[in-house]
């Protein structure tokens, strides 16, 4: 079983991790947690940002966000990459979501098909 | 909804935009008495009691009403159409409390199903911004966490670190498993 006082170990082996990465700006995910979301499986979908990031390793700032009015193309998730524009995937899939961090957050590369609308 | 975790995902959402720092979320599962009570209580801007009375009503509150919706409708009709209640209180700039009690063999009762991700999800996404509370009681077991006690391990490193997310993670599902009797849901 885990118990809290193990956190101090972790905490002072991220704060390490982190020293040595470059703090930029981040990569940013947002994902639409409205109850036509929710009822659509973003959980899951959040859930499934959450485990590629891990396995990944990467340095990305994940949010969530409430309805936007386009519920019909839920679950939804947007990609802003530092200086780029924000970018809004939708009808998601969970393997969708790896094609989308494997193309566009790490290598920069708008997965065209996917996209439901650009915001500048 | 499939999982009575994820209409309280909906619920705490609810009390993200309308800005509360503290959500106390508190389940109790008692297979004697038949129950199982879900109360999520917030600090965050409150509703009027003018919009309290029509809140649970899917065809009055509209869609450009933002902190109402279809969430505490779809709650409502789930703990109802299982021999239940529903209850909705709030002050303006005290909180919210809203109560949800089901049959516990209802056999329209959705399964509570998957809190852990509920959970993590939430503080993946806004654990800096917003302290859970969380009281889980199965028959005599019981289960609390306090994000603030996390915090408090943590000094300035942020709960939304992966790392540390996926060490809550797994800390939230082993002590539902626990108090559960072998699995978390």
């Amino acid at each position: 079983m885990k118990s809290l006082a193990e956190l101090k170990e972790l905490r002072n082996k991220v704060q390490k991790e982190m020293k040595k990465r470059d703090q930029g700006t981040k990569a940013e995910i947002i994902v639409g947690m409205g109850t036509c979301g929710i009822a659509a499986g973003a959980r899951d979908i959040l859930k499934a940002v959450l485990a590629e990031i891990e396995k990944r390793d990467l340095d990305v700032r994940v949010t969530q966000t409430g309805c936007i009015g386009m519920c019909e193309k839920e679950p939804l998730i947007d990609v802003k990459l530092p200086g780029k524009k924000r970018i809004t995937y939708g009808n998601l899939s969970e393997a969708d979501v790896q094609k989308i961090i494997t193309e566009h957050v790490v290598n920069g590369n708008i997965v065209t098909d996917l996209v439901i609308a650009r915001h500048n | 909804m499939r999982e009575l975790s994820l209409h309280i995902l909906d619920i705490i959402e609810n009390s993200r935009r309308a800005e509360a720092d503290l959500i106390k979320i508190k389940i109790e599962e008692k297979i004697e008495t038949n129950l199982l009570k879900i109360v999520i209580k917030d600090n965050g801007n409150g509703i009027s009691q003018k919009k309290l009375n029509e809140i649970t009503d899917p065809f009055i509150t509209s869609r450009t009403t933002r902190e109402v919706g279809l969430g505490l409708s779809l709650f409502k009709a789930a703990a109802e159409s299982c021999g239940g209640r529903f209850e909705i209180d709030s002050q303006i700039d005290k909180g919210t409390r809203v109560t949800a009690e089901f049959e516990y063999d209802h056999i329209d009762r959705a399964p509570l199903g998957d809190m852990t991700t509920t959970l993590s999800n939430f503080i993946a996404a806004n654990g800096d911004q917003v302290d859970i509370i969380y009281q889980h009681q199965y028959q005599e077991n019981s289960f609390k966490f306090d994000s603030r006690e996390i915090k408090a391990e943590l000094e300035d490193l942020s709960i939304q670190s992966r790392q540390i997310i996926s060490w809550i993670r797994e800390y939230i599902g082993e002590n539902l498993a626990e108090i559960r009797g072998g699995e978390a849901f």
